[in-house]
């Protein structure tokens, strides 16, 4: 169990906490957990977050930034107004919980088709493209002298990485072929600006209530790049979840997007936005054929994996609906 | 020559025991899995039943667009290395037909409820 190490950690650093109650692991993989507890206070519980790597996993995965770089991502955003969860803890040694940090829960909704159909949100829902805007023009201003150590991707860098990881898959794939050939001959080039990137703010990463966003989470693939990457992730169409009208997260327009980040004092170019778009689509597809391959090789053959590997074919017909559209 | 019931008729008899029977009997998340499970069994399905005649079709697509002989994974290869190399783009007569049915008869397969896929498939209906 875990919540000896938590009570003692949490007497530590929170000022009148006595211990904790109702550990719960939410999600994990071999290498990163997430866990929800609540700190016993005479004020009243706190509700409390633990993301972490357990003892013996300390390295992250290459494209991670890894969770000292999330946690302090997080505080900046917190500190510049950007929703964001409060960063309580930064795990330490003597914790002995691994590493990683602990953070205040924020109460809401990540589960994206909920987000998009229950009653709750439905006052939200229509204001949440052009909100989303101003959340990432915010986020695209946290001061660069201020970031963690974090890797610097241009978009010919992650055309190579995507092209690597696909042929090295043994999957030909004719749609991800001509996307590929699309990348490069629509390749912008550097971005005027290089600013902080999230790198998976979608719906289902983000915590909505009634009121609107509540918080940006999963910072792990937060790198240096062109800013107009997380407009164009943010409208794939395998994170509208089937409202496939409402590119924005299946919540709005593109127009909406853009004028909530405008208003906030950023430029948009569109045509990065959508080069972006295609490149997080093939992103995504690529992905899946992942899915495919740790299904084949890895011992536990998971039922899951396995069928996400056949949703690359999703990807490929939202491939050819950007780049060879059909009579409208 | 195998006997019958066929797999196509074997597949749906399992997932419909799994969907009416068992289903009402679990929760949590081994329910979770079970749908997965039974989403499995109907790709089967839906696989066995469509594969043969989009197989044969594909081919001769891209027979017709390489102007080779091969095994629908050669061709596909053929066609993937060609797209690579610049030689064949979106300007080749038939091409963007040939990737449009294709990806349709792949959809109709993994993921008939696609929203994208229902969109399309009201084009050509």
């Amino acid at each position: 169990m875990i919540e000896p190490e938590l009570s003692r950690s949490v007497a530590r650093w929170c000022k009148g906490a006595t211990g904790v109650t109702g550990a719960a692991k939410l999600s994990g993989g071999a290498s990163q957990e997430t866990w929800r507890f609540d700190i016993v206070h005479p004020d009243g519980p706190i509700g409390a977050i633990l993301r972490r790597s357990p003892k013996g996993y300390g390295a992250a995965p290459t494209r991670a930034a890894g969770l000292a770089a999330e946690a302090q991502l997080m505080k900046l955003a917190y500190e510049a107004g950007v929703p964001s969860p409060r960063v309580m803890h930064v795990l330490v040694p003597d914790d002995d919980l691994g590493t990683g940090f602990i953070m205040q829960r924020v109460e809401g909704e990540t589960i994206a088709r909920k987000i998009l159909r229950d009653d709750e949100f439905a006052a939200a829902r229509p204001r949440l493209a052009r909100q989303i805007g101003g959340v990432l023009a915010n986020l695209h201003r946290l001061p660069g002298d201020k970031l963690p150590k974090l890797r610097s991707r241009s978009a010919t860098q992650e055309i190579g990485e995507f092209e690597r990881d696909y042929r090295s898959l043994d999957w030909p794939k004719p749609v991800f072929e001509l996307a590929l050939r699309w990348l490069r001959d629509q390749d912008p080039g550097p971005a005027g600006e290089t600013t902080l990137v999230h790198g998976d703010f979608r719906n289902g990463n983000l915590i909505i209530g009634a009121d609107g966003v509540r918080a940006v989470l999963d910072w792990e693939l937060a790198h240096l790049g062109d800013p107009m990457e997380d407009l164009g992730w943010v409208c794939v169409n395998s994170w509208r979840f089937g409202e496939i009208d409402k590119p924005v997260g299946g919540f709005g327009s593109r127009e909406e997007l853009f004028a909530g980040y405008e208003a906030a004092g950023r430029k948009v170019d569109p045509s990065r936005v959508k080069f972006w778009e295609v490149m997080g689509t093939l992103r995504w597809g690529i992905m899946c054929g992942g899915m495919m391959q740790r299904f084949r090789e890895s011992p536990d053959h998971s039922m899951e994996r396995a069928m996400i590997g056949r949703r690359a074919s999703e990807t490929e017909i939202d491939l050819l609906r950007l780049l060879a559209p059909r009579g409208s | 020559m195998q006997d019958e019931p066929t797999p196509i008729e074997l597949t749906k008899s399992v997932a419909d025991f799994l969907r009416n029977d068992i289903t009402p009997l679990i929760s949590g998340h081994q329910a979770f899995k079970l749908r997965v499970a039974i989403n499995i069994l109907d790709l089967v399905t839906r696989q066995l039943t469509r594969e043969e005649g989009s197989d044969a079709a594909e081919v001769a697509r891209l027979r017709g667009l390489l102007g080779m002989d091969g095994s629908v994974t050669d061709l596909n290869r053929a066609l993937a290395e060609r797209i690579a190399k610049g030689e064949v783009d979106l300007a080749t007569p038939g091409l963007a037909e040939h990737l449009w049915q294709t990806t349709m008869d792949k959809l109709a397969v993994d993921q008939p409820s696609y929203a994208s896929y229902k969109r399309e498939l009201g084009r050509d209906g």
